[in-house]
Protein backbone atom coordinates (compact mmCIF):
# COMPACT_ATOMS: atom_id res chain seq x y z
CA UNK A 1 0.00 0.00 0.00
CA UNK A 2 1.17 3.57 -1.03
CA UNK A 3 0.61 6.78 0.58
CA UNK A 4 1.14 10.37 -1.11
CA UNK A 5 3.56 12.52 1.10
CA UNK A 6 4.94 16.13 0.40
CA UNK A 7 8.58 16.86 2.38
CA UNK A 8 11.85 18.59 2.79
CA UNK A 9 14.68 16.97 2.92
CA UNK A 10 17.88 19.49 3.02
CA UNK A 11 15.51 22.37 1.59
CA UNK A 12 14.82 20.52 -0.97
CA UNK A 13 11.02 19.87 -1.77
CA UNK A 14 10.12 15.81 -2.36
CA UNK A 15 7.06 15.10 -3.45
CA UNK A 16 6.37 11.15 -3.23
CA UNK A 17 4.21 8.19 -3.49
CA UNK A 18 6.04 5.96 -0.36
CA UNK A 19 4.96 2.15 0.71
CA UNK A 20 3.64 2.64 3.70
CA UNK A 21 5.78 0.33 5.52
CA UNK A 22 9.10 2.23 4.02
CA UNK A 23 11.41 3.15 6.56
CA UNK A 24 12.86 6.51 6.59
CA UNK A 25 15.82 5.36 6.70
CA UNK A 26 15.69 3.09 3.80
CA UNK A 27 13.75 5.77 2.09
CA UNK A 28 16.33 8.54 2.74
CA UNK A 29 19.12 5.83 1.85
CA UNK A 30 18.03 4.08 -1.28
CA UNK A 31 15.13 6.27 -2.72
CA UNK A 32 16.81 9.48 -2.44
CA UNK A 33 20.49 8.27 -2.27
CA UNK A 34 21.35 9.88 0.81
CA UNK A 35 23.27 7.29 1.87
CA UNK A 36 25.14 9.33 4.62
CA UNK A 37 22.82 8.33 7.38
CA UNK A 38 23.74 5.45 8.56
CA UNK A 39 21.76 2.04 10.11
CA UNK A 40 23.48 0.39 13.16
CA UNK A 41 21.34 -1.32 15.70
CA UNK A 42 17.09 -0.84 13.75
CA UNK A 43 16.34 -0.52 17.67
CA UNK A 44 16.56 3.04 18.25
CA UNK A 45 19.30 2.66 20.96
CA UNK A 46 22.66 3.74 18.64
CA UNK A 47 21.99 7.07 16.97
CA UNK A 48 23.93 6.30 14.16
CA UNK A 49 20.66 7.21 11.94
CA UNK A 50 20.09 10.21 13.62
CA UNK A 51 17.97 13.30 11.28
CA UNK A 52 16.03 16.18 12.41
CA UNK A 53 12.97 16.84 11.95
CA UNK A 54 12.03 20.57 11.97
CA UNK A 55 15.20 21.01 13.91
CA UNK A 56 14.88 18.06 16.53
CA UNK A 57 17.01 15.25 16.45
CA UNK A 58 15.01 11.58 15.86
CA UNK A 59 15.53 8.15 15.08
CA UNK A 60 15.23 7.69 11.51
CA UNK A 61 14.96 3.48 11.62
CA UNK A 62 11.58 3.68 13.69
CA UNK A 63 10.37 6.19 11.76
CA UNK A 64 8.01 5.42 8.92
CA UNK A 65 8.49 7.92 6.02
CA UNK A 66 5.17 8.31 5.64
CA UNK A 67 4.98 10.02 8.97
CA UNK A 68 7.42 12.79 7.87
CA UNK A 69 4.87 14.36 5.37
CA UNK A 70 4.36 18.17 5.81
CA UNK A 71 7.72 17.90 7.81
CA UNK A 72 11.54 19.07 7.31
CA UNK A 73 14.35 16.76 7.56
CA UNK A 74 17.77 18.13 7.80
CA UNK A 75 20.60 15.03 7.12
CA UNK A 76 24.13 14.63 7.17
CA UNK A 77 23.97 15.73 3.72
CA UNK A 78 22.65 18.95 4.32
CA UNK A 79 24.76 20.57 7.47
CA UNK A 80 27.27 22.33 4.94
CA UNK A 81 26.42 24.97 3.13
CA UNK A 82 27.58 26.47 -0.51
CA UNK A 83 29.69 23.91 -0.22
CA UNK A 84 31.93 24.70 3.14
CA UNK A 85 31.29 22.17 6.16
CA UNK A 86 29.36 23.75 9.57
CA UNK A 87 31.36 24.51 12.54
CA UNK A 88 31.12 20.95 14.06
CA UNK A 89 32.29 19.40 10.87
CA UNK A 90 35.45 21.58 10.68
CA UNK A 91 35.80 20.65 14.67
CA UNK A 92 35.53 17.13 14.28
CA UNK A 93 38.41 17.08 11.09
CA UNK A 94 40.59 19.84 13.11
CA UNK A 95 40.28 17.28 16.54
CA UNK A 96 40.27 14.07 15.54
CA UNK A 97 36.19 13.45 16.35
CA UNK A 98 36.13 10.03 14.47
CA UNK A 99 37.57 6.63 13.43
CA UNK A 100 36.36 4.48 11.49
CA UNK A 101 33.29 6.92 10.76
CA UNK A 102 29.93 4.63 10.96
CA UNK A 103 28.68 6.57 13.90
CA UNK A 104 29.86 10.12 12.81
CA UNK A 105 26.58 11.01 10.43
CA UNK A 106 25.34 10.67 13.53
CA UNK A 107 27.36 11.92 16.03
CA UNK A 108 27.83 14.92 13.59
CA UNK A 109 23.72 15.77 13.47
CA UNK A 110 23.65 15.35 17.46
CA UNK A 111 26.21 17.98 18.18
CA UNK A 112 24.83 20.50 15.58
CA UNK A 113 21.36 19.82 17.28
CA UNK A 114 23.20 20.38 20.72
CA UNK A 115 24.88 23.51 19.51
CA UNK A 116 21.96 25.27 18.28
CA UNK A 117 20.25 24.82 21.42
CA UNK A 118 23.88 25.63 23.76
CA UNK A 119 26.29 27.36 21.52
CA UNK A 120 29.27 26.27 23.96
CA UNK A 121 28.37 23.25 26.00
CA UNK A 122 30.67 21.88 29.21
CA UNK A 123 31.49 18.27 29.09
CA UNK A 124 28.69 17.55 31.47
CA UNK A 125 25.70 18.95 29.24
CA UNK A 126 27.86 17.13 25.99
CA UNK A 127 27.51 13.77 27.79
CA UNK A 128 24.32 14.22 28.87
CA UNK A 129 23.14 15.15 25.19
CA UNK A 130 25.30 12.87 23.05
CA UNK A 131 24.64 9.68 25.49
CA UNK A 132 22.43 8.15 22.91
CA UNK A 133 25.21 8.27 20.05
CA UNK A 134 27.09 5.35 20.38
CA UNK A 135 30.70 4.62 19.11
CA UNK A 136 32.46 0.92 18.57
CA UNK A 137 35.61 2.29 18.35
CA UNK A 138 35.03 3.85 21.50
CA UNK A 139 36.65 7.55 20.13
CA UNK A 140 34.77 9.14 23.18
CA UNK A 141 37.20 11.98 24.16
CA UNK A 142 38.07 12.75 20.69
CA UNK A 143 34.07 13.69 20.24
CA UNK A 144 33.59 15.41 23.42
CA UNK A 145 36.67 17.98 22.40
CA UNK A 146 35.45 18.25 18.83
CA UNK A 147 32.18 19.31 20.17
CA UNK A 148 33.61 21.22 23.02
CA UNK A 149 35.63 23.28 20.70
CA UNK A 150 33.34 23.37 17.54
CA UNK A 151 32.65 26.89 19.07
CA UNK A 152 35.98 27.95 17.47
CA UNK A 153 34.85 27.33 14.44
CA UNK A 154 31.21 29.30 14.39
CA UNK A 155 30.91 32.88 12.69
CA UNK B 1 6.76 -5.04 7.98
CA UNK B 2 3.62 -6.38 6.32
CA UNK B 3 2.10 -3.65 4.45
CA UNK B 4 -1.07 -1.80 5.84
CA UNK B 5 -3.05 1.33 6.02
CA UNK B 6 -1.79 4.48 7.22
CA UNK B 7 -4.82 6.93 7.85
CA UNK B 8 -3.97 10.67 9.13
CA UNK B 9 -7.52 11.49 10.70
CA UNK B 10 -7.13 15.22 12.17
CA UNK B 11 -9.36 15.23 14.90
CA UNK B 12 -10.84 12.20 17.47
CA UNK B 13 -13.95 11.90 15.93
CA UNK B 14 -12.49 10.97 12.79
CA UNK B 15 -9.78 8.78 14.68
CA UNK B 16 -13.02 6.84 16.36
CA UNK B 17 -14.23 6.67 12.95
CA UNK B 18 -11.16 5.01 11.50
CA UNK B 19 -10.88 2.80 14.85
CA UNK B 20 -14.65 1.42 13.80
CA UNK B 21 -13.85 0.93 10.47
CA UNK B 22 -10.79 -1.47 10.87
CA UNK B 23 -11.83 -2.85 13.59
CA UNK B 24 -9.46 -5.05 16.24
CA UNK B 25 -7.24 -4.80 13.54
CA UNK B 26 -6.29 -1.02 13.61
CA UNK B 27 -3.24 -0.09 16.08
CA UNK B 28 -2.92 3.50 17.02
CA UNK B 29 0.31 4.65 16.23
CA UNK B 30 1.59 8.50 17.62
CA UNK B 31 5.46 8.66 18.50
CA UNK B 32 5.80 5.11 16.83
CA UNK B 33 9.17 4.15 19.18
CA UNK B 34 7.50 1.21 20.75
CA UNK B 35 5.16 0.25 18.00
CA UNK B 36 7.87 0.26 15.05
CA UNK B 37 9.99 -1.89 16.61
CA UNK B 38 7.33 -4.06 17.45
CA UNK B 39 6.20 -4.22 13.66
CA UNK B 40 9.54 -4.85 12.63
CA UNK B 41 9.36 -7.76 14.62
CA UNK B 42 6.48 -9.12 13.35
CA UNK B 43 4.85 -9.09 16.93
CA UNK B 44 2.21 -6.69 16.01
CA UNK B 45 0.48 -7.03 12.81
CA UNK B 46 -2.17 -4.56 11.98
CA UNK B 47 -3.79 -3.49 8.63
CA UNK B 48 -4.44 -0.23 9.58
CA UNK B 49 -2.03 2.00 11.08
CA UNK B 50 -4.48 5.06 12.55
CA UNK B 51 -1.70 8.25 13.40
CA UNK B 52 -2.29 10.27 15.74
CA UNK B 53 0.24 12.77 14.32
CA UNK B 54 -2.47 14.96 12.77
CA UNK B 55 -4.82 15.50 15.81
CA UNK B 56 -4.44 18.71 17.32
CA UNK B 57 -5.19 20.36 20.97
CA UNK B 58 -3.69 17.11 22.66
CA UNK B 59 -0.27 17.95 23.74
CA UNK B 60 -0.62 20.79 26.04
CA UNK B 61 0.94 20.73 29.46
CA UNK B 62 -1.49 23.27 31.91
CA UNK B 63 -2.48 23.58 35.21
CA UNK B 64 -5.86 22.17 36.17
CA UNK B 65 -7.78 21.91 39.29
CA UNK B 66 -4.94 22.95 41.08
CA UNK B 67 -2.95 19.64 39.36
CA UNK B 68 -1.09 19.07 36.49
CA UNK B 69 -2.92 17.96 32.90
CA UNK B 70 -0.56 16.27 30.38
CA UNK B 71 -1.97 15.99 26.97
CA UNK B 72 -1.89 12.25 25.86
CA UNK B 73 0.00 12.96 22.88
CA UNK B 74 2.82 15.47 25.12
CA UNK B 75 6.36 14.09 24.19
CA UNK B 76 8.62 12.94 26.89
CA UNK B 77 10.70 15.66 25.58
CA UNK B 78 7.82 18.26 26.42
CA UNK B 79 7.12 16.70 29.82
CA UNK B 80 10.79 17.02 30.46
CA UNK B 81 11.31 20.78 29.46
CA UNK B 82 8.09 21.95 30.76
CA UNK B 83 8.93 24.76 32.76
CA UNK B 84 5.55 24.15 35.33
CA UNK B 85 6.58 20.12 35.43
CA UNK B 86 10.09 21.54 36.30
CA UNK B 87 8.45 24.08 39.04
CA UNK B 88 6.18 22.17 40.48
CA UNK B 89 6.74 18.06 40.04
CA UNK B 90 10.59 18.32 39.77
CA UNK B 91 10.45 14.40 40.21
CA UNK B 92 8.53 13.74 37.22
CA UNK B 93 10.59 16.64 34.91
CA UNK B 94 13.47 13.86 35.86
CA UNK B 95 11.72 10.71 35.91
CA UNK B 96 10.90 11.61 31.82
CA UNK B 97 14.32 12.67 31.66
CA UNK B 98 15.42 8.90 32.89
CA UNK B 99 13.90 7.70 29.49
CA UNK B 100 15.80 6.50 26.44
CA UNK B 101 17.71 9.63 24.78
CA UNK B 102 16.88 12.35 23.68
CA UNK B 103 15.90 11.44 19.61
CA UNK B 104 13.24 8.80 21.45
CA UNK B 105 11.89 11.11 24.04
CA UNK B 106 11.72 13.90 21.32
CA UNK B 107 9.07 11.09 19.35
CA UNK B 108 7.68 9.21 22.31
CA UNK B 109 4.25 10.20 23.80
CA UNK B 110 3.05 10.19 27.47
CA UNK B 111 -0.26 8.62 26.49
CA UNK B 112 1.66 6.18 24.07
CA UNK B 113 4.00 5.22 26.22
CA UNK B 114 1.49 4.27 28.67
CA UNK B 115 -0.76 2.58 26.69
CA UNK B 116 2.40 0.06 25.72
CA UNK B 117 2.59 -1.21 28.90
CA UNK B 118 6.09 -2.06 29.47
CA UNK B 119 6.90 -2.77 33.23
CA UNK B 120 10.07 -1.53 32.23
CA UNK B 121 9.65 1.89 31.50
CA UNK B 122 10.18 4.97 33.92
CA UNK B 123 7.17 6.98 33.70
CA UNK B 124 4.46 4.52 35.30
CA UNK B 125 6.29 3.99 38.75
CA UNK B 126 6.39 7.86 39.06
CA UNK B 127 2.93 8.57 38.19
CA UNK B 128 1.35 5.55 40.47
CA UNK B 129 3.18 7.21 42.94
CA UNK B 130 2.00 10.22 42.69
CA UNK B 131 -2.11 9.11 42.53
CA UNK B 132 -2.19 10.21 38.48
CA UNK B 133 -5.40 9.48 36.73
CA UNK B 134 -5.57 8.64 33.06
CA UNK B 135 -8.47 9.80 31.10
CA UNK B 136 -9.30 7.25 28.38
CA UNK B 137 -11.93 8.46 25.38
CA UNK B 138 -13.72 6.71 22.73
CA UNK B 139 -16.82 7.07 20.69
CA UNK B 140 -18.73 6.16 23.53
CA UNK B 141 -17.35 8.98 25.74
CA UNK B 142 -14.47 9.20 28.09
CA UNK B 143 -13.78 7.54 31.58
CA UNK B 144 -11.07 8.33 34.26
CA UNK B 145 -8.70 5.06 35.53
CA UNK B 146 -6.41 5.98 38.20
CA UNK B 147 -3.06 4.48 37.07
CA UNK B 148 -2.65 2.20 39.88
CA UNK B 149 -5.22 0.11 38.39
CA UNK B 150 -4.81 0.25 34.87
CA UNK B 151 -1.76 -2.28 34.03
CA UNK B 152 -3.80 -5.93 33.45
CA UNK B 153 -0.39 -7.93 32.23
CA UNK B 154 2.77 -7.70 30.75
CA UNK B 155 2.45 -5.25 27.90
CA UNK B 156 -1.80 -5.29 29.02
CA UNK B 157 -3.54 -2.59 30.03
CA UNK B 158 -7.74 -2.38 31.05
CA UNK B 159 -7.61 -0.40 27.65
CA UNK B 160 -10.06 -1.20 25.30
CA UNK B 161 -9.16 -1.52 21.67
CA UNK B 162 -11.28 1.62 20.53
CA UNK B 163 -9.70 3.73 23.49
CA UNK B 164 -7.39 6.84 23.28
CA UNK B 165 -5.52 8.32 26.20
CA UNK B 166 -6.38 11.78 25.69
CA UNK B 167 -5.08 12.73 29.34
CA UNK B 168 -2.97 12.37 32.20
CA UNK B 169 -4.08 14.22 35.32
CA UNK B 170 -1.47 14.56 37.98
CA UNK B 171 -2.72 16.04 41.26
CA UNK B 172 -1.24 18.13 43.76
CA UNK B 173 1.05 17.69 46.20
CA UNK B 174 -0.01 17.44 50.02
CA UNK B 175 1.65 19.97 52.17
CA UNK B 176 4.70 19.36 53.34
CA UNK B 177 5.16 16.23 50.85
CA UNK B 178 8.54 15.29 49.16
CA UNK B 179 8.63 13.00 45.87
CA UNK B 180 11.70 11.22 44.62
CA UNK B 181 12.31 8.12 41.22
CA UNK B 182 15.60 6.43 41.74
CA UNK B 183 16.37 3.86 38.60
CA UNK B 184 19.54 0.91 39.53
CA UNK B 185 21.44 0.95 36.03
CA UNK B 186 23.68 -1.60 35.97
CA UNK B 187 24.81 -0.89 32.34
CA UNK B 188 24.18 2.30 30.32
CA UNK B 189 22.32 5.22 31.39
CA UNK B 190 19.97 4.99 28.41
CA UNK B 191 19.07 1.53 29.46
CA UNK B 192 15.58 0.13 31.34
CA UNK B 193 15.92 -0.36 35.01
CA UNK B 194 16.84 -3.38 36.73
CA UNK B 195 14.82 -1.94 39.64
CA UNK B 196 13.25 1.45 39.38
CA UNK B 197 11.53 2.63 42.80
CA UNK B 198 9.24 6.64 42.80
CA UNK B 199 8.15 6.99 46.36
CA UNK B 200 5.97 9.99 47.15
CA UNK B 201 5.81 10.93 51.25
CA UNK B 202 4.09 13.34 52.81
CA UNK B 203 4.88 14.40 56.71
CA UNK B 204 2.53 15.64 59.26
CA UNK B 205 2.62 18.93 61.11
CA UNK B 206 5.42 18.60 63.50
CA UNK B 207 7.82 17.20 60.68
CA UNK B 208 8.70 14.26 61.84
CA UNK B 209 5.78 11.70 61.09
CA UNK B 210 5.03 10.27 57.84
CA UNK B 211 0.86 10.85 57.56
CA UNK B 212 1.02 9.21 54.05
CA UNK B 213 3.36 7.74 52.16
CA UNK B 214 2.76 5.92 48.26
CA UNK B 215 5.66 3.72 46.85
CA UNK B 216 5.79 2.21 43.46
CA UNK B 217 8.50 0.05 41.68
CA UNK B 218 9.28 -0.92 38.14
CA UNK B 219 10.67 -4.02 36.60
CA UNK B 220 9.89 -6.15 39.52
CA UNK B 221 7.32 -8.07 37.45
CA UNK B 222 4.95 -8.12 34.45
CA UNK B 223 3.77 -4.86 35.20
CA UNK B 224 4.23 -1.91 37.73
CA UNK B 225 4.16 -2.97 41.62
CA UNK B 226 2.51 -0.27 43.82
CA UNK B 227 4.03 -1.60 47.58
CA UNK B 228 1.37 -1.07 49.48
CA UNK B 229 2.63 -3.75 52.51
CA UNK B 230 5.77 -1.56 52.52
CA UNK B 231 3.42 2.20 52.59
CA UNK B 232 1.45 0.29 56.08
CA UNK B 233 4.73 -0.02 57.32
CA UNK B 234 5.69 3.32 57.10
CA UNK B 235 2.29 4.91 57.55
CA UNK B 236 2.06 7.02 60.89
CA UNK B 237 5.36 6.41 61.92
CA UNK B 238 8.38 8.79 62.87
CA UNK B 239 10.84 9.26 60.14
CA UNK B 240 13.39 7.10 60.96
CA UNK B 241 15.91 4.18 59.28
CA UNK B 242 14.48 1.64 61.05
CA UNK B 243 10.91 2.12 59.62
CA UNK B 244 12.74 2.45 55.90
CA UNK B 245 14.56 -0.94 56.62
CA UNK B 246 11.16 -2.34 57.56
CA UNK B 247 9.25 -1.13 54.93
CA UNK B 248 12.55 -2.19 52.31
CA UNK B 249 11.61 -6.03 53.81
CA UNK B 250 8.32 -5.73 52.65
CA UNK B 251 8.91 -4.27 49.64
CA UNK B 252 10.86 -6.97 48.79
CA UNK B 253 7.93 -9.74 49.34
CA UNK B 254 5.90 -7.40 46.46
CA UNK B 255 7.73 -8.23 43.99
CA UNK B 256 7.56 -11.14 41.64
CA UNK B 257 9.95 -10.18 38.95
CA UNK B 258 11.00 -11.94 35.62
CA UNK B 259 14.89 -12.91 35.06
CA UNK B 260 16.34 -11.32 31.90
CA UNK B 261 20.26 -9.68 31.09
CA UNK B 262 19.53 -6.56 33.27
CA UNK B 263 18.75 -9.09 36.70
CA UNK B 264 17.92 -12.56 37.50
CA UNK B 265 14.31 -12.81 39.49
CA UNK B 266 16.57 -14.00 42.65
CA UNK B 267 18.93 -10.45 42.86
CA UNK B 268 16.09 -8.34 42.14
CA UNK B 269 14.35 -8.35 45.50
CA UNK B 270 17.03 -7.68 47.44
CA UNK B 271 17.66 -4.38 45.11
CA UNK B 272 13.87 -3.36 45.60
CA UNK B 273 14.53 -4.18 49.39
CA UNK B 274 16.80 -1.07 49.13
CA UNK B 275 15.05 1.37 47.24
CA UNK B 276 12.76 2.48 49.79
CA UNK B 277 16.31 3.60 51.83
CA UNK B 278 17.52 5.21 49.36
CA UNK B 279 14.62 7.35 48.94
CA UNK B 280 14.36 8.46 52.76
CA UNK B 281 17.85 10.48 51.89
CA UNK B 282 16.74 11.35 48.70
CA UNK B 283 13.57 12.96 49.99
CA UNK B 284 14.84 14.78 52.36
CA UNK B 285 17.39 16.49 50.15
Amino acid sequence: MNKKIKFRVNGKKVEAEVPTNRLLIDYLRYDLGLTGTKEGCSVGVCGACTVLMDGDMITSCLTLAVMVDGHDITTVEGLAKNGELNPVQKSFIQYGGFQCGICTPGQVVAATALLKENPKPNEEEIKDWMMGNLCRCTGYYKIIESIEKAHQFAK
Amino acid sequence: MIPFEYRTPKNLKEVNATLQEFGSDAKLIAGGTALVIMMKQRLVRPSCLVSLRSVRGLNAIELKNGGISIGGLATHREVEGSSLIRRRLPMLAETYHHVATLRIRNMATVGGGLAHADPNQDPPPSLIALSATIKATSVNGSRMIPLDEFFKDYYESVLAQDEIITEVMVPKLAPNTGAAYIKFLPRTADDYATVSAAAVLTLDKTKKTIADVRIALGSVGVTPIRATAAEAVLRGQPLKADGFAEAGEKAKEAVDPVSDFRGSAAYRPSRAGKSPGGHSSAIES
